[in-house]
């Protein structure tokens, strides 16, 4: 067992609330953020998501509260051989959906985050920016109760940053609950939003 | 979706119906079609199902050939019958055949003629041989019916008593040599066999697993957009499955084809000393229909084990993807 990372950590993320988590590097932002995606569990304590106490949960159930949840990596996680709109339209695909029935969704989705003209690129050829925005549509296509971004403004510059930002936003108005786990400020000060941060393995809520 | 989708188009987005075409592709699969590690893990399987295939063969051309020969030797008894200053050869000769045509399960006897026997110690004393003239030991081959024997001992003791110099050979002894060696051989032929089909097992697991790992990242990413684990592991058992067809099918073709071109040799060859000697030794060349639908199977087997190993192999790998990855996100 390696070292303890979180201590004393104790929260309620709200339905249709929007936070921002912040904190040093090392802090442990994306361990908390793996420990709500489920894929990792605590060693203590108790983690309680969408009602089900996270111990009780079972593998067989996992994969379908993890289709509330959409994540976007920090390293993006797209799959090479597949084309951007592929991509985005993943979660869908192994939803075993008729391709015809989310199409126009898809390319919708991609024309507004700015990849309409890069729907049938391989994400190898993408800047790093288009393959966060890439990313942030996959998470988002299906609508999720939650969403879960570690540094999604990471690799884009300030006005596609502020861009991508109204559209968290106006996902949380439509009813999805955002965390955004980063450490640019600037990003925060943008939005009147809750603070978590962590310092030293605790927690800190700035209301 | 609805409201999302309500708002991207509140926010103007509009498609273009040539996006829309463009779109109306064929998606690409889940798992990507061929890679390095795919290649080779289709060229090692067709190599191990070519090799536990020619074993195959010919273990069954072994099986094939010892039980003709057992049932050719089986077939005929000699009545040896060596010369004496004074013994009338022919005379002794035609008794000899008459003993023995008179006991049932005998279906045929005859004399091999002067001629005959000069022609078969032609290779030792030459041609234009004058057989009167020197003792050669002559000889009455009995046919037996293989299902109904005749009473040899009978036979033997008949022939002794009123045949001067008679002898019989049932060549039991070399029948029971020829079914024990026979059976040594297909023994042998099968254990070779088990051991080629437990490698080829082996290996196709090793190849499978080592293709996998090559896709790891791609099971985690469907895990992680919700996938669950028997659709993820029935797009990688199909993916593995065509590929284990493709490798399998691709040996045991090879296989074939080296069974029909040696008999292909064999049957145009014929008559030619190379081919008389392999011939004798192996029959015809010719695999059965067993042999056939033995290499069929060993394809099916071949291909259903690697879609197997990949089903276990991601299902496993899926236990262990929420645990062992501390890097995953």
């Amino acid at each position: 067992m390696g070292p303890e990372i979180l201590r004393d950590v104790s929260f309620h993320l709200p339905e249709r609330s929007f936070q921002f988590l912040s904190g040093p590097s090392g802090a442990g932002k994306t361990t908390l953020l793996r420990l709500l995606f489920m894929s990792l569990k605590p060693t203590r304590g108790l983690i309680t998501i969408f009602g089900k106490d996270r111990s009780a949960i079972t593998r067989t159930e996992l994969p379908l509260l993890r289709r509330n949840i959409g994540v976007v990596f920090q390293d993006f996680r797209l799959l090479d051989h597949l084309t951007t709109y592929e991509n985005v339209a993943l979660p869908l695909r192994v939803r075993g959906r008729e391709e015809a029935t989310y199409r126009s969704d898809v390319i919708e989705l991609l024309k507004w985050v700015g990849l309409g003209e890069r729907m049938h690129v391989l994400p190898p050829i993408l800047s790093g920016g288009e393959k966060q925005r890439a990313a942030i549509a996959r998470a988002l296509i299906e609508q999720p109760r939650i969403l879960l971004a570690d540094e999604p403004t990471g690799n884009v510059d300030p006005q596609l940053a502020r861009r991508l930002l109204r559209l968290l936003i106006e996902l949380n108005r439509l009813g999805t609950a955002v965390v955004i786990a980063t450490h640019d400020l600037g990003l925060m000060d943008q939005v009147d939003a809750r603070r978590m941060v962590l310092s030293g393995g605790r927690l800190e809520i700035y209301d | 979706m609805t409201e999302t989708r309500r708002l991207l188009k509140n926010l103007g987005a509009r498609l273009s119906s040539g996006a829309r075409d463009a779109v109306s592709r064929k998606q690409m699969p889940i798992v990507p079609p061929d890679n390095v590690a795919g290649r080779a893990m289709v060229l090692v399987i067709a190599i191990m199902t070519f090799l536990s295939c020619l074993t195959l063969g010919a273990v069954t051309l072994v099986r094939d050939t010892a039980a003709t020969w057992q049932t050719q030797i089986a077939r005929e008894a000699t009545i040896q019958i060596k010369p004496e200053e004074g013994l009338d050869m022919t005379a002794a000769l035609a008794q000899a055949r008459d003993i023995a045509a008179s006991y049932s399960g005998v279906l045929d006897a005859s004399i091999v003629d002067a001629q005959a026997t000069a022609r078969l110690l032609e290779p030792w004393l030459g041609t234009g041989l004058d057989i009167d003239s020197l003792p050669v030991p002559r000889l009455v081959i009995v046919t037996i019916d293989p299902l109904s024997r005749p009473d040899f001992a009978g036979m033997r003791a008949e022939l002794q008593e009123t045949v001067a110099n008679a002898t019989l050979d049932d060549h039991r002894t070399w029948v029971d040599r020829l079914v024990a060696m026979a059976r040594t051989t297909v023994t042998i032929g099968m254990s070779a066999l088990v051991l080629m089909l437990s490698a080829t097992a082996l290996t196709v697991i090793f190849a499978t697993r080592g293709a996998m790992a090559g896709n790891g990242h791609i099971i985690e990413v469907l895990h992680f957009v919700g996938a669950e684990a028997p659709f993820i592991a029935s797009q990688f058992r199909r993916h593995f499955l065509l590929a284990g067809m493709k490798g399998a099918a691709a040996g045991g073709i090879g296989a074939i084809l080296v069974f029909i071109g040696f008999y292909w040799w064999s049957s145009r060859n014929m008559a030619t000393p190379e081919a008389d000697q392999a011939t004798a030794l192996f029959g015809n060349f010719a695999i059965g229909p067993s042999g056939y639908i033995g290499v069929g199977a060993i394809v099916i087997v071949i291909a259903v084990l690697t879609a197997a190993t990949t089903h276990v192999t991601v299902l496993s790998y899926l236990k262990s993807v929420d645990s062992t990855h501390p890097d995953s996100m």
